[in-house]
């Protein structure tokens, strides 16, 4: 008889089985309020009953027939109350057995989870919902959690998360197994959902914020796939992407909670085990020769996580993969993160022609007026780094960005006096 | 006699703990490791399965995720200090070309403790 020594223990184990219940049931059932209930249904039960007889050896499994039977008996009880509005809806349920039988028989948990991802990155539902859609439904937050880390009320959540439910049901989406094209097209959608996710816990949070627990959700949902689908290098890269920024986690603030960047921040409080784990994620994408803008991204937040110091970092190398990434993603927002790379390697007059033909596309964005007042202090050009970083404040999206700025204009006006 | 202890567990559940509930199993183990120093040789904990490769032997293949077949057993084990996994298979497929048959998992490791001697008197983890 298992001993289970504490509640958290059991929860780990419902936590880890969700997204595969969750996906498995609503193929069953193609309705996801349906798919969640019967989910719910089925974790009450391991509540009373796994305490008692321990864990099943398959958690899922348990979960899937459990919560389909539960749900199947609601289906029936209801159709018994109200016996004409549901004809059309569903199938009787004597007809219906041994088709559920052969659909959980026949499963493929791969489609399911990649279904279940993919249908919260449907493309009409704005980032935010696609977002807190995922958060609720794969991994299984409660809408308490995420309104409380979106900054609204829970009624607000819920109704957002009712929405974009009824926008998708609306969607059909196709419940057959995806062709090759179809499945990459997915993959590449629920990487980038991902990667909404590990950002909304990673910009401007807090490690202490309510929002920094989205990284770690992340993470997981990343490697669930790895599990599935274990040769995707972009996931691999996505996956070592997530770990080298978030191994930052412990060394990004400083105790008031302003942001430290990069160059000053203390590298031994850098997670090494999760850097040994993005480095080993690397080196098997790499194999597959098919570089992506994850790999990429990866490769250049390795080339800092290997830098003992500041001073020791690969700006060559790191000038390169930007180069590359640019090849692959032309975006001026790539332009000028090289041109950091190339005011280290080349000084600030190479960067700043580097970036000077970017004002247009990058008008309204605080980091391309951040760096190039910095170039232009370095050049001395006073008068016009004061102006650049008069925007750059202007464009702060938090005190704390603004504050670096300030910063910056302090050290100038007192360059200027001792001049 | 040396004996293996081999740790199995549901991957799904052990990476969806969070830093402090893993923080708690891994100071429980410490305690354990702690009683019987003088019996612990090496302590590893490898990475989750989806950083491993595997190299089947008779097809000479290598492919990404960890070993999967249930035909065969799990007979022995190597560890290797190679700056690349790219080294780590070479070394493989030599091991392969002299005891054909099966395959090799890559694994890389999270957690090396050389022995229990390490952990006695060190601080606690």
């Amino acid at each position: 008889m298992a001993h289970i020594p504490d509640s958290s223990w059991l929860e780990a184990k419902l936590t880890g089985a969700r997204p595969r219940a969750v996906a498995a049931l609503l193929r069953y059932f193609r309705d996801l309020d349906l798919a969640e209930e019967a989910y719910q249904e089925a974790c009450l039960r391991a509540l009373k009953t796994w305490p008692k007889n321990g864990p099943p050896r398959d958690c899922a499994s348990w979960l899937i027939m459990v919560g389909r039977n539960v749900a199947l008996d609601h289906v029936r009880k209801r159709s018994k109350l109200t016996p004409l509005s549901l004809e059309d809806a569903l199938p009787e349920p004597d007809d219906a057995e041994p088709e559920i039988a052969a659909r959980l028989d026949a499963i493929d948990y791969r489609d399911d989870i990649l279904r279940l991802l993919f249908i919260c990155c449907h493309p009409e539902l704005p980032a935010t919902q696609q977002i807190a859609l995922a958060l609720r439904i794969v991994s299984g937050l409660t809408v308490k959690q995420i309104a409380h880390a979106f900054l609204v009320n829970e009624r607000a959540m819920e109704q957002r998360i009712t929405r974009a439910k009824a926008r998708i049901a609306q969607a059909n989406v196709p419940f057959e197994s995806p062709t090759p094209d179809e499945h990459s097209e997915r993959f590449d959608a629920v990487a980038a959902m991902i990667y909404l996710v590990f950002n909304e816990g990673y910009t401007d949070a807090h490690p202490k914020s309510e929002r920094a627990g989205f990284c770690g959700e992340a993470i997981r949902l990343a490697r669930l796939l790895l599990r599935m689908f274990p040769a995707e290098p972009e996931m691999m890269g996505l996956l070592a992407l997530m770990l080298l920024q978030h191994s930052r986690r412990d060394a990004r603030f400083d105790d008031s909670g302003a942001p430290i960047l990069l160059d000053d921040q203390d590298r031994t409080r850098w997670d090494q085990r999760a850097i040994a784990e993005a480095l080993a994620m690397l080196d098997k994408a790499m194999r597959h020769r098919r570089p992506g803008p994850y790999q990429i991204q990866a490769a250049i937040a390795a080339m800092h996580a290997r830098a003992p110091r500041p001073e020791e970092t690969d700006w060559a190398g790191i000038e390169q993969l930007y180069a590359a990434l640019e090849r692959h993603t032309p975006s001026p927002v790539i332009t000028l993160n090289r041109a950091v790379a190339v005011s280290k390697l080349h000084g600030a007059q190479a960067a700043l022609d580097l970036i000077e033909p970017l004002v247009e596309p990058l008008e309204g964005y605080f980091y391309f007026h951040g760096l190039r007042g910095a170039l232009l202090e370095r050049l001395a050009r006073h008068a016009e780094a004061r102006e650049a970083f008069g925007r750059a404040i202007a464009l702060a999206n938090t005190p704390a960005e603004a504050m670096h700025i300030r910063q910056h204009l302090d050290r100038l006006q007192s360059a200027e006096k001792s001049l | 006699m040396l004996y293996t202890l081999l740790c199995y567990n549901d991957e799904a559940v052990t990476t969806a703990w969070t830093a402090e509930e893993d923080a708690a199993v891994m100071a429980r183990l410490d305690g354990v490791h702690r009683k019987w120093a003088s019996r612990f040789k090496p302590m590893i904990r490898l990475m989750p399965t989806s950083a491993a490769t595997t190299l089947r032997k008779k097809e000479k293949l290598v492919l990404d995720g960890p070993y999967a077949e249930t035909k065969e057993q799990l007979l022995g084990f190597y560890v290797v200090d190679v700056p690349s996994l790219e080294d780590a298979l070479t070394i493989a497929r030599e091991l392969a070309e002299a005891n054909p048959g099966g395959a090799y998992e890559i694994r890389p490791i999270m957690l090396y403790i050389p022995d229990g001697s390490a952990v006695e008197h060190g601080p606690h983890t």
